[in-house]
């Protein structure tokens, strides 16, 4: 199987647009240590140091990328409502921190998979938020050519296998892409997430057992935030310890609203599984929105609980605090980046608004790689046909 | 309008008793003050009033109970019969289904919901091998009364993995009933008598169709009622031309027999209700009448729905038939997400109407 080339290898997040706050401090990368807010809980293994290395210019871009996947998603749910998204729609805000911590120690040869909330891996794994939008809105520049949708977002140059919509098919999935990675001796990993919901389906073991028997790369990182759909973890799962269901694999309990926690975790993992096969994280996190734009989020929680954790737990208030404190950036910087990103946002949005609807004949394209010929037809076959390629 | 054929109840082998009504043609669909019923509000009904008919019926699935369901069908149940008739299951398709079979098996009538059939694959083995071969395999000895019921095919925008129509694939498999309603009149009657049925029955909704009210007789409110499996319904006579189809479909064409009847093509609707037994009887007794066929369905074309039906009636009805049999499906593609492109893959008003008119040797 080929895998994709890349020319450079970077630990941060690629941004194509990041030189925004070049105003502020550039290229200080003075390093910071910082202290997780909770210890990590281990199973069969030794917990990492909750001492994290970082660096001024990794606390930034912590920072400002997760305004961008915040300001992201919640422009996403006023497009939904405005019926320019059609379909599903899953946002992910409120767990930032998991996507912008596992991004910032692994490179593009390390692969991540996920389920359909899967916009912010997307702009983590270097998309665009014009592909985004112009998908999300169905137009022929999003990154699947409008033709997968919210829940399909891939980009394979980057490693990034998708945006699926069954919940755990992605698990043996993601355990398949690190046996690839193993047979042709990559000497990289892959990040296999799913949800609580998904944490108890029986695919999901069948493939630990097969990735701890032929020792493969696989991180499953469970991202439990507390919620299958509307119901409740403790409703769904006899043990909810999800670190722990792995059994004969090693795994960590991560505060997943912590973007250094997640990162400390990641680095971990990524240098057990490289060793010595597959092993679990569960990040503890929470979505503020409801399951997808279809449920309410209410019904099955309280709005206390949800502002709790907005208040007590947000992961970009934490680093907002951290920024602060170490004299990175003034209140106000702060609020001129947020300002810099709802434009950026805007923009991409009002580009996507202008970008055309796929062409009819893209119906037919991407059937197969090679076609032969096949005769494919459009819903009244002596009308509409076409000739796979 | 069109005419409500109410046929007379036979049942098949076996099958607990039914009340006979006479068959009568009715002009007109509405009568003075008659009720209105949207296909959820049908559904739920059929639930509850199985369920207090019978203590072993019990519903299983995926946010069924607090959640009042996904698409609000099982509303009120938890709250009515308990914790101990309406069942919460983790995301577990394989799980819960093979359980719900295991049940079914020592006697008891689950009600399983996917809340797509797009899940049910992760269940199929349960479904074909577990409940569909189970009473054959074991010469009569068990018995598998239970439903499977979820919405099928495509709703709006919901792209590749959550729009496949899977009637062709389920109906293919002997020992397996497959019902598609169409009305809430469809929807009350073919569910209790889906839950009624000793054998394993495929009940595939339609998620577009729920919030839809249809006109619904007293009879059909009355809480012995139910219609019998394996009987078409003809949804509007005509004689120049039959289009057979099932689901969200029937209202499609019969929207396109309102067209082609202003061009002076009268068309003969048939809603299968049944995908499995399939009604050949109707479909080709039809087609005997007006020498010409349309099938339609939203699921891929090769290997469809509407294929059988194309085979069945040019095996028995080819001297009659004056035209080659037409198909109108959903694009031979996965569903795309762009709306452009799904409207481009799902059949349309407009397709029924062009086929219909070759079918006649009209042109456009």
């Amino acid at each position: 199987m080929a895998l994709s080339r890349l020319t450079s290898r970077s630990n941060g997040i690629s941004r194509p647009l990041s030189t925004a706050f070049g105003r502020f401090i550039s290229t200080d990368t003075t390093p910071i240590t910082i202290e997780t807010s909770l210890p990590f809980t281990a199973h069969l293994c030794d917990p990492p140091s909750r001492s994290v290395e970082s660096s001024t210019q990794e606390l930034l871009d912590f920072f400002r990328t997760m305004a961008l996947m915040r300001r992201m998603e919640i422009a996403a749910d006023s497009l939904y409502k405005a019926k320019l998204i059609r379909g599903f729609c899953h946002l992910y805000d409120g767990q930032e921190a998991v996507a912008i911590g596992m991004e910032a120690v692994i490179t593009k040869k390390d692969a991540i998979i996920t389920a359909y909330r899967d916009h912010c891996i997307f702009l983590g794994r270097g998309g665009s938020l014009y592909e985004v939008f112009a998908e999300l809105m169905g137009r022929q520049d999003g990154c699947s050519k409008g033709k997968g949708g919210s829940m399909h977002f891939y980009k394979k140059d980057s490693s990034f296998y998708g945006g699926h919509g069954i919940v755990g098919a992605q698990v043996p999935l993601g355990c398949g892409i690190a046996f690839a990675q193993k047979y042709v001796k990559e000497e990289a990993v892959t990040f296999a997430m799913y949800g609580d919901g998904a944490a108890n389906q029986g695919q999901l073991f069948e493939a630990l057992n097969i990735s701890a028997l032929w020792d493969l790369p696989s991180i499953l990182v469970c991202e439990n935030n507390h919620y299958g759909m509307g119901t409740a973890e403790w409703r769904a799962a006899k043990s909810p310890s999800y670190y722990k269901r792995g059994d004969y694999v090693p795994g960590l309990k991560v505060d997943g609203m912590d973007a250094f926690a997640v990162k400390q975790a990641c680095k971990f993992a990524k240098e057990h599984a490289l060793k010595n096969g597959p092993i679990i994280l569960e990040m503890d996190t929470y979505r503020y929105h409801g399951h997808s734009m279809s449920d309410p989020g209410s019904t099955y929680r309280t709005r206390d609980e949800i502002s709790g954790v907005r208040q007590e737990r947000d992961p970009i208030e934490r680093i907002k605090k951290l920024v602060l404190s170490h004299d990175l950036a003034t209140e106000k910087e702060l609020k001129d980046m947020e300002k810099e990103i709802r434009k950026e946002v805007d923009d991409a949005i009002a580009k996507a608004k202008d970008c055309s609807m796929p062409e009819p004949s893209e119906l037919f394209t991407n059937v197969y790689v090679k076609g032969f010929g096949t005769k494919s037809f459009g819903a009244d076959r002596k009308e509409v046909k076409a000739a796979l390629p | 309008m069109w005419g409500i054929l109410r046929q007379r109840g036979i049942d098949g082998g076996g099958l607990s008793l039914r009340r006979t009504r006479s068959a009568s043609v009715s002009a007109r669909s509405y009568a003075a003050g008659s009720k209105e019923m949207t296909v959820r509000d049908a559904l739920n009904s059929a639930i509850d009033e199985e369920m207090s008919a019978d203590p072993k019926v019990f519903v299983m699935g995926e946010e069924v109970g607090q959640y009042q369901g996904a698409y609000k069908i099982t509303k009120g149940l938890l709250e009515k019969y308990g914790p101990e008739r309406v069942y919460d299951t983790p995301i577990t398709e394989a799980g819960f289904t093979g359980i719900g079979v295991g049940a079914a098996y020592a006697g008891l009538k689950p009600v399983v919901e996917f809340m797509t059939f797009n899940f049910s694959m992760q269940a199929i083995d349960h479904i074909i091998n577990s409940a569909a071969k189970s009473n054959y395999m074991s010469a009569g000895q068990i018995n598998v009364p239970i439903v499977f019921r979820g919405p099928n095919g495509a709703a709006a925008g919901v792209g590749a993995q959550h729009s496949q129509c899977y009637a062709a694939w389920y109906a293919s498999v002997p020992g397996l009933k497959v019902l598609a309603p169409y009305s809430a009149e469809d929807a009350r009657g073919l569910l209790k008598a889906a839950i009624r049925d000793p054998d394993p029955v495929v009940f595939l909704e339609n998620e577009l169709l729920y919030g839809e009210s249809f006109p619904i007789s007293e009879e059909a409110l009355d809480s012995s009622f139910c219609l019998p499996i394996g009987k078409a319904k003809i949804e509007r006579q005509g004689k120049d031309v039959t289009i057979v189809t099932f689901s969200k479909m029937v209202g499609f064409a019969l929207k396109a027999a309102e067209k082609l009847a202003e061009e002076g093509i009268s068309a003969e609707v048939i809603n299968l209700r049944s995908i499995r037994p399939l009604d050949r009887a109707t479909i080709n007794a039809s087609v005997r009448k007006t020498s010409r066929l349309v099938t339609v369905e939203e699921g891929f074309p090769q290997h469809g729905v509407c294929a059988e039906i194309c085979a069945s009636v040019v095996e028995e009805s080819f001297s009659y038939l004056d035209a080659p049999v037409e198909r109108i499906a959903g694009a031979d593609v996965p569903m795309p997400y762009a709306a452009n492109l799904e409207r481009l893959a799902l059949p349309q008003v407009e397709d029924i109407v062009r086929a219909a008119k070759r079918a006649c040797y009209r042109s456009k």
